[in-house]
């Protein structure tokens, strides 16, 4: 079966500005893929270029096999979008937004019923029906901006930046509604800059500076080599003081990295947990408990954009 | 084909949601037009009368008293009183105080009498041409009457007497000819601004970033945009025509459903300028003023004030690009002249072709700035 989407060498600049550089990975049908990057990574645009709203200077890709430099009339009637931005009438009620976007993807009669009926069911905003868009709470927009998205159910989903600014409860309503319709064989793909969220996609891409850094399903980037380099060590270390702590074990010369988690310290560092737990005795940071420890998401894409930091200063 | 119109009844119909949400709007399309055409139904008239005009008479006398009696009884001058020199006269007009002065010479009454070449001076404040036209004319006319009248006791009859007829608004009234120029000029501007306000107002909000994800095709979109506002277009004119006809009283000559078929061209022509407004347009304010920008040649170079055949030839070829002229022609034609549609039919046909090339241009405009 071919890929939901596939991106081979995706290039896009604007001007002498190079938003997307040579970037290539594949989504899988059913997959839920998270894209996470710091804003003006080049997030949107992949998604942009994916659709045919932006031309590509170079690579290309496909969408359930189709070409999108050739069939993008196709594609359209194929994907779902939903934008940061809330994108719907904020002066038209619910069902008429609802109604609206079932008559631009062309679904009359009663298919236009049935759908109307099951995205409502989807996202339980029957009660809202007669309210205008523009009075609904940030969860809810979100939760009417996916009805009017899936409402020709599509196969793929593009979902960009879909939970900024709205309240935790909203944010895993929203991903139990993803994880629903992924359950019935939709494909997301997901751009955020939350790691909790990336770290719910069954596959993640980390995109800095128009780069593709990684990709791969979460525990394997974990395991990437450039992570954890050879010889060193993850360490979580629970300490009285962390603060003062962590200022401490930045001046060990063999600690790489360390950075505070909650109430423990986060260290990447050449050498055996005894050495560690004893300097910081000697210290004066009593008692402190050193354990090996698994990197998290954060450590990971922390560490790889310093590499790239480093490869930039060096170029 | 159809699949490039994908969109438009969807669009169309949100459109008029739209609307009939937004009172506001709607307000402003069907009310603010009728205050315009009973504003500027009564200001504008170029009809000149009652010029201020004051009487340097030298040598008072029961003729030249008769003479000027000629003057004050056409409805053009009216004698504000005399002065009593040269340099008062000459400020009475610098002031402003008077547009004109007549000045009869102390000999006028004896010249008059002996037959040997009387004069009469006319001065007039010429800043203002169409009052220092209609002032030279009546006066030339004035003192020619005044000539046959003392010519013709003298017993010999003038050779050429002249019986002009004016056909089509006899009267020359000023509203007949200003206000079916005008109902153009007011439907034109509220079409062009709503359509190009509810695009921008769409990629302002983000709604067309949403919009461009999904099968609805430029045309279509370009096309659903503005059948609402058309026939917004469509109901102000149908509102303002008995206002025209009854309150300003212009008598309609021709078919009023000519009138009404040859409107709809050119409201598709203004909503399709409309349209490639807002392919240019980055904000609403933008879009605003390029709307406005496009009413000045529609007042002045589409013959709705100034003849078109008075304007140097490249305003001329202007003012046949503007889709204002050809409505103008077709409303002066039905209302004043009773031309039907065999006369006017040239018109629609032009404005048709205007509509289909602006809204294609806005498409193709659109799908690039979309790209």
């Amino acid at each position: 079966m071919t890929p939901a989407i596939e991106v081979r060498g995706l290039t896009v600049r604007f001007g002498s500005f190079t938003a997307v550089d040579g970037v290539t990975f594949d989504v899988a049908r059913g997959e839920v893929f998270g894209l996470l990057g710091p804003n003006g990574s080049g997030k949107t645009t992949i998604i942009k270029a994916l659709c045919g709203l932006v031309r590509p200077s170079g690579g290309g890709g496909a969408i359930l096999g189709m070409d999108v430099l050739v069939e993008t009339a196709r594609i359209r009637q194929r994907i779902g979008y939903m934008s940061q931005k809330f994108g719907l009438y904020e002066d038209l009620t619910v069902r008429e937004n609802i109604e609206f976007y079932a008559g631009v993807y062309g679904l009359r009669g009663a298919r236009r019923e049935e759908r109307s009926a099951a995205v409502v069911d989807l996202t339980l905003i029957g009660p809202y029906m007669e309210r205008r868009a523009g009075q609904l709470s940030g969860g809810w927009k979100q939760r009417l901006a996916l009805a009017c998205a899936v409402i020709h159910e599509p196969e793929v989903v593009f979902l960009d930046e879909p939970t900024a600014g709205i309240d935790p409860v909203a944010r895993r309503a929203l991903w139990d509604l993803v994880f629903d319709l992924a359950g019935r064989g939709v494909t997301f793909f997901v751009t955020t800059h939350y790691m909790d969220e990336a770290e719910r996609c069954g596959r993640v891409g980390y995109i800095y500076n128009s780069r593709l850094l990684a990709v791969g399903p979460v525990d394997e980037l974990r395991r990437l080599p450039g992570v954890s380099p050879e010889g060193s060590s993850r360490y979580e270390i629970v300490c009285a003081d962390a603060a003062r702590a962590l200022r401490k074990a930045r001046q060990f010369a063999y600690v790489r990295e360390a950075t505070i988690f909650g109430r423990a310290i986060h260290v990447l560092a050449d050498a055996p947990a005894d050495t560690l737990a004893a300097d910081l005795s000697g210290a004066g940071f009593e008692p402190v408990r050193v354990s090996l420890a698994e990197p998290s998401l954060e450590d990971v894409f922390v560490t790889l954009t310093n590499q790239e930091i480093a490869k930039g200063a060096r170029r | 084909m159809i699949a490039r119109l994908s969109g438009l009844w969807p669009v169309a119909r949100k459109e008029v949601l739209h609307l009939a949400r937004d009172r506001g709007t709607v307000f402003f399309a069907l009310l603010v037009p009728v205050l315009q055409l009973f504003i500027f139904g009564f200001a504008l008239n170029t009809n000149v009368r009652q010029i201020r005009t004051v009487v340097y008479d030298q040598a008072p006398s029961q003729r030249t008293r008769e003479f000027l009696r000629r003057f004050s009884n056409t409805d053009t001058f009216r004698l504000l009183g005399h002065v009593s020199s040269d340099d008062e006269m000459y400020a009475a007009v610098r002031k402003g105080e008077a547009s004109a002065a007549i000045k009869i010479p102390y000999d006028f009454a004896e010249r008059v009498l002996r037959g040997s070449g009387a004069t009469v001076q006319l001065l007039v404040d010429g800043s203002d041409s169409t009052v220092s036209g209609a002032a030279l004319n009546v006066f030339n006319a004035v003192v020619l009457v005044e000539n046959q009248r003392l010519l013709a006791g003298s017993g010999s009859r003038p050779p050429i007497e002249a019986r002009p007829a004016v056909l089509f608004n006899p009267s020359t009234r000023s509203p007949n000819f200003f206000i079916p120029g005008l109902v153009a000029v007011l439907v034109q501007i509220m079409v062009i601004l709503l359509v190009a306000l509810s695009v921008v107002r769409e990629r302002e909000r983000g709604t067309l970033e949403q919009l461009t994800m999904t099968p609805v095709r430029p045309l279509g979109m370009m096309i659903g945009k503005m059948i609402p506002y058309v026939m917004l277009g469509f109901l102000e004119v149908c509102w303002i025509l008995p206002i025209m006809r009854w309150v300003f009283g212009v008598p309609i000559h021709g078919s009023v459903w000519v009138l009404l078929v040859l409107t709809i061209p050119l409201l598709l022509a203004v909503a399709g300028l409309g349209l490639l407004i807002s392919t240019k347009a980055a904000s609403q304010a933008e879009a605003f003023q390029l709307a406005m920008a496009t009413m000045l040649p529609s007042i002045f170079l589409s013959g709705y004030i100034f003849p078109i055949d008075n304007m140097p030839r490249p305003f001329q070829i202007v003012s046949r690009i503007l889709p204002t002229t050809y409505y103008i022609d077709v409303s002066r034609g039905v209302i004043l002249r009773g031309a039907g549609f065999a006369d006017l039919w040239w018109n629609g046909a032009v404005l048709t072709f205007m509509a289909v090339v602006l809204v294609l241009a806005a498409a193709i405009q659109f799908e690039r700035r979309t790209r």
